[in-house]
């Protein structure tokens, strides 16, 4: 199956929808092609999230741009953080008005607009694409990109994998809104978030940022998989034995959480909600509650086991690099946004939860769609392209026996353990690269998959290469900034007040670019 | 994980086969959702919630549970109420309103708004 369009989209969760959204508002035509279903798919349909939305008010804006500078390692961009608060502001109540969501009305009859619920934000948020004339590929995932003679990004390759066939979409502008990479953990809602997108734009020559940055856990009541973190801040935290595990809590105390989890249990009770607060919490986020209720315990009175679940770049801020205000990358015709790209410029080293990157997922989104359109028009129809993907699809050795569920198996022993990922120390990370780079070579040389096979190929070959850019990024960052915390190296060093850029392939790389903000 | 599809439930309408991100049902040959890869199941509870006819439950358990567990009995699952209850806790379905429009939760900070999501 082969389509043709001005502006295709890789991805479905909300950067995609809104960057479909507003592609479609300029005029283009648009395929948006998702590995999943748009509306269910991602980090945000299953979960919810807050939404950095403040009113335009100087006072509380300023406040809002203050409250994680220091937090983030100063890495952020004061005129980023202005315009994705304007944009957030703006978008947020078009959802309201257009979109009819239905915002709750607190008691003085004001909306609450600062936070969504993910199916229902999700569910409207496909409505309004289809009736935006935007073609939907469900279950679609997306494995290669095509590009033009000049190396611009032309399109895409894909495999329907509901109707067993591949498919193409020929177009003059690719946005990737594919998601972060979250290593198949199972954290809420984010297996889908493999990485895709980075390596589809490595391949092209694209540049990543902030990649070490990349180190989020959230927590999650112990063999379940919901990562929700907010009423955590109600928790005490206690060993096996009762005696409260001093120095653990959600914010501030999540790395005591994690040491203690190498050698023993912990347990949890949010005892410190009062009545009021927990009948309001069940109505907030319902979704917080189905573990509990459907294992039979009472969260606030009796002590459940936790485990902490890595949510990589999904909650990470690093991710394809941005080089304008339209989101274009370093490459021609590709324009990155939401978790896909790298969300330092409004909150540098570090996020502490959906609010930033649920406004960044709409505000890039909706520029990326709309600089792709733009784009998309000038660059006209009819180039000839070639495919640009590599590792999975054309070996560049002997086709060897490469395991793609050992492949995996392989990258989740380097980046998912606690020892390795969240409390890192130089030496660990250079031996973990080690095995990184030799699951590569293989990876590179000798895995050929084809049909339905390709989908987990690549996406085992996307993690391999995120946690190459990963380590690579967090050895170059030689102290502790934001969430990119080193054992070895554990003071702040003025003199690295850089972001980090990396890239490549058979060879990472990865080097300092000075902040200009 | 998804335990359970309701042979009795199930309306057949592909819903669930449709919305599941990881892409773990398929249609059996009598028209009904089976679930060929459960592996692949992340627990999200979306099928759960766009199910119509409340026929699916998910496990919260991350692991495929063993034979003969509760959540495999129809009969125990109505009975607790789990049946279909996230759906009539995010105010899905007919007469239903949705849970978002009810969604005032505590604030995080003395003086911060309260949480809605």
């Amino acid at each position: 199956m082969t389509l043709t369009a001005d502006v295709l989209v890789a991805g479905g969760g909300p950067a995609a929808t809104w960057a479909a959204l507003k592609a479609a508002e300029e005029g283009a035509s648009v395929v948006l092609a998702d590995k999943g279903y748009c509306g269910t798919s991602g980090a945000t349909a299953s979960v919810g999230t807050g939404v950095w939305y403040v009113p335009p008010e100087e006072k509380a804006r300023e406040a809002a741009m203050a409250s994680r500078e220091a937090l983030g390692g100063h890495l952020a961009d004061r005129r980023w953080m202005a315009r994705v608060l304007d944009e957030t502001y703006e978008r947020v109540n078009e959802l309201a008005e257009a979109g009819r969501y239905p915002f709750p009305t607190g008691p003085d009859g004001t909306p609450l607009r600062n936070g969504l619920q993910g199916p229902e934000y999700m569910r409207r948020q496909r409505i309004r694409v289809k009736r935006a004339g935007v073609t939907i590929l469900d279950h679609s995932p997306v494995t290669e990109l095509l590009t033009a003679a000049d190396g611009s990004v032309a399109g895409a390759a894909g495999y329907r994998r509901q109707a067993g066939r591949s498919f193409e979409v020929r177009a003059g502008a690719v946005v990737l809104a594919t998601g972060g990479c979250a290593f198949l953990s199972k954290a809420f809602g984010c297996n889908v978030n493999t990485g895709d997108g980075a390596l589809l734009a490595a391949e092209t020559g694209a540049e990543l940022s902030g990649m070490e940055f990349s180190n989020a856990y959230g927590i999650a009541p112990e063999h379940t998989s919901v990562t929700k973190t907010a009423f955590y801040n109600y928790a005490t935290f206690y060993r096996a034995g009762g005696e409260v595990l001093e120095g653990a809590a959600s914010q501030g105390g999540r790395s005591v959480i994690a040491r203690t989890l190498l050698s023993e249990k912990v347990f949890c009770k949010l005892d410190q909600a009062d009545d009021a607060a927990q009948r309001a919490m069940r109505l907030a986020q319902p979704n917080f509650f189905l573990p509990f209720d459907r294992l039979g315990i009472n969260p606030f009175t009796d002590p459940f086991s936790v485990t902490l679940l890595a949510e990589g770049t999904v909650r990470g801020t690093g991710g394809i690099r941005i080089v304008d205000d339209g989101c274009a990358t370093t490459v021609p015709g590709l324009y990155a946004a939401g978790d896909a790209a790298t969300r330092e410029l409004i909150c540098g080293g570090f996020t502490g939860g959906g609010s930033h990157n649920a406004a960044w997922a709409i505000s890039s989104g909706s520029w990326a769609g709309r600089s792709a359109a733009r784009f998309a028009r000038a660059v006209g129809r009819g180039r000839q392209v070639s495919a640009a993907g590599g590792a999975g699809l054309r070996p560049t050795g002997t086709s060897a026996n490469v395991d793609v569920v050992e492949v995996i198996r392989t990258v989740q022993a380097e980046v998912l353990p606690y020892d390795k990922n969240y409390l890192r120390h130089g030496d660990v990370l250079r031996t973990a690269l080690k095995e990184l780079d030799a699951a590569w070579d293989s990876v590179r040389s000798g895995l050929h998959a084809e049909g339905a096979g390709l989908v987990p190929a690549r996406q085992a070959a996307a993690m391999v290469a995120h946690a190459r850019w990963m380590y690579t990024s967090a050895l170059a960052r030689d102290e502790s900034r934001g969430m990119a915390r080193r054992l070895d190296r554990p003071g702040l060093d003025p003199a690295q007040h850089h972001r980090i850029t990396s890239g490549g392939l058979d060879e990472v790389w990865a080097r300092p670019e000075e902040v200009t903000a | 994980m998804i335990e359970l599809v309701s042979a009795e439930g199930c309306i057949t309408c592909d819903k669930c086969i449709e919305v599941c991100p990881t892409n773990v049902f398929d249609r059996a040959a009598d028209g009904l959702p089976v679930v060929s890869r459960q592996s692949d199941c992340q627990t999200c509870f979306q099928c759960e919630a766009n199910c119509p006819a409340d026929a699916l439950f998910v496990a919260p358990q991350t692991h495929p549970l063993p034979e003969g567990s509760p959540e495999h009995d129809e009969e125990h699952l109505r009975r607790t109420g789990l049946l279909g209850s996230y759906r009539r806790e995010i105010g899905w379905g007919r007469g239903r309103t949705p849970g978002a429009s009810r969604a005032i939760g505590p604030a995080l900070s003395p003086t911060g708004p309260p949480l809605i999501s």
